[in-house]
């Protein structure tokens, strides 16, 4: 997890109080483990008795823990379609945020001098404004008489009764839109670590530019890459808003279902659908972690 | 090669950056734009006709801004709670030694790395399970904000503290100031710009929250929640005035505090 606490500035911690005082830490800890303990780790296990639940039972009239897994079975049965469906589409999102974000995190890291914190700002300016209504906005732009469709039409790219708006690449543009920045700021932080001076020496030393990118910046930059993809593709996974709102039933995702489930009161096949998407995802991300391990990792 | 042809070749790299932020910046100039449009009709999303009225009228659809309030209330109390939880768990962990660190470290990014849906359900669960179903509202939603903003705070203040330089709170310690006046006099103000950073991101997050706070909300309405109920009918385009204000406001902060710090820096 030490990928992760890269956005948080590392391990090295200046320990500089006597270690004697470990009460004073356990004092400052308390308020805010209480909260976490009480409003995330145990709703988390309430969540997995939900999913256990009699799907018989209802919120008026309460519901029997008889230890039902067969929710689970008939959720995975029902739901299997939206749920590769979320899997396939954070990962084209995340491949297309690494894409689009690696250029722009090195842009600011290397090429911007005196115009990197202004442009690191304007990375983060647009999330002021509301996650859905920018999402609208992409709506607009994508409408069947909108710029977008009118110019690849006029490039030949999209035929003439062809559209974007309601389909899988729209809902993948607003994922890959929204979740950009989660992949810039992580990997920002990484490359702007690297000494520029490692680069230089790759110069130095005859490797062309794309060389140099390959055997020293790329590998330096991995533990950026790896928080950016899983700050990326957890968000992405568990997303319903950019499938409602840019899609059609044909690209809902889990989280549509899940939704819907919980709306509609079916809370033991909801609850049983939002373990499993937890517990895929935990699964993904250990394997990930090994597999991309640096031995800063795991 | 031409020279705007080598010029481009070395400057590639940014020249891509440059257009991916403006793929970041293109939706907010159509909100921007929608925020003066005259709509003809209630359907549609397209623009019509340029308007001062949606700036002059705000509050002109119903609920919309009684949302906005019911938002910033919720915000700024989620900000003031998860601000002060989260800086006293950062200064634990940054200047404390104690055991469990690793474990308290992977605490506080569990919630960050689960997916909303997640937090959402799992809260609705526990609410439901301990006979809350009733009251979901106001305070549900609190709470909800409270925990998922946590996180970030203790990330932000972290990353503050750590990169701080410990030796001037040893000079003054030497100096024969007490820990007290050290703290006030030298570490919170070196620290209060993070302190900053992380109250203005927890504020964002929770104004612009809509999957945990649609599963906890009972029947209170925020402005997210308020926008996707407008978006499965009309779009008020007033909306985009709340969006565009809320753009122009977080510009003016950045640009105040890059102000304030190249006043500093001279």
């Amino acid at each position: 997890m030490t990928a992760l606490s890269q956005l948080g500035g590392g391990e090295q911690a200046a320990v500089t109080e006597k270690s004697g005082r470990r009460f004073t830490a356990y004092l400052l800890l308390l308020p805010g483990a209480l909260w976490l303990i009480l409003f995330f780790v145990v709703p988390l296990v309430s969540l997995l008795s939900a999913s256990l639940y009699d799907p018989n039972g209802s919120v008026e009239t309460g519901y029997s823990v008889t230890g039902h897994w067969q929710n689970y079975t008939e959720a995975l049965k029902d739901y299997a379609t939206p749920f590769g469906r979320s899997f396939l589409y954070a990962l084209v999102t995340t491949a297309f945020c690494l894409l689009l974000g690696y250029p722009l995190a090195y842009a600011i890291a290397f090429k911007s001098g005196r115009w990197k914190n202004l442009m690191l700002a304007l990375v983060i300016a647009p999330f002021f404004t509301s996650f859905l209504i920018r999402t609208l906005s992409w709506k607009l732009l994508l409408g069947d008489d909108g710029v977008v469709v009118d110019t690849l039409k006029w490039l030949h790219i999209l035929g003439p009764d062809g559209r974007l708006l309601a389909t899988t690449t729209a809902v993948v543009t607003g994922l890959t839109y929204n979740f950009l920045p989660f992949m810039v700021l992580p990997l920002y932080a990484s490359l702007e670590r690297i000494d520029p001076r490692l680069i230089e020496a790759g110069g130095d030393l005859f490797a062309g530019p794309v060389t140099t990118f390959r055997t020293v910046t790329l590998p330096l930059s991995m533990p950026g890459v790896v928080a950016g993809t899983l700050l990326t593709f957890i968000p992405a996974a568990g997303d319903y808003i950019n499938a409602q709102l840019l899609g059609t039933p044909r690209q809902r995702m889990i989280g549509n279902d899940i939704q819907q489930l919980f709306a509609a009161g079916a809370y033991p096949t909801a609850a049983a659908l939002s373990v499993t998407l937890m517990a895929a995802i935990v699964v993904l991300v250990l394997f990930y972690v090994r597999r991309a391990g640096t031995e800063d990792l795991v | 090669m031409t020279r705007a042809g080598r010029w481009i070749g070395r400057h590639l790299v940014l020249f891509v950056g440059l257009l991916v932020l403006l793929y970041l910046f293109t939706p907010i100039f159509v909100v921007v734009l929608m925020s003066f449009n005259d709509p003809k009709s209630r359907l549609a999303y397209q623009f019509d006709g340029f308007t001062l009225d949606n700036w002059l009228n705000p509050c002109q659809p119903y609920g919309l801004c009684d949302a906005v309030s019911t938002s910033l209330r919720i915000g700024f109390l989620a900000t003031v709670i998860a601000t002060a939880l989260g800086t006293l768990m950062a200064f634990a962990m940054v200047r404390h030694r104690y055991r469990g660190r690793q474990a308290t470290n992977l605490f506080i990014f569990l919630p960050m790395a689960s997916p909303e849906i997640v937090l959402g359900s799992s809260l609705l669960a526990l609410f439901v399970s301990a006979g809350f179903g009733g009251v979901l509202g106001f305070w549900t939603i609190l709470i909800a904000h409270v925990m998922f903003c946590l996180s970030f705070v203790v990330v932000t203040v972290k990353a503050r503290l750590t990169g701080m330089d410990t030796r001037m709170e040893e000079a003054a310690m030497d100096l024969y100031a007490n820990e007290w006046q050290t703290f006030w006099r030298i570490t919170f103000p070196l620290v209060f710009p993070g302190i900053l950073a992380a109250a203005l991101l927890s504020f964002s997050l929770s104004f612009d929250d809509f999957i945990i706070t649609n599963l906890n909300a009972g029947r209170t309405v925020t402005f997210p929640m308020f926008v996707w109920g407008s978006a499965q009918r009309d779009i008020p385009p007033q909306i985009n005035v709340v969006g565009t204000a809320m753009f122009l406001l977080a510009v003016l902060l950045v640009l105040g505090g890059e102000l304030a710090r190249r006043r500093r820096a001279r």
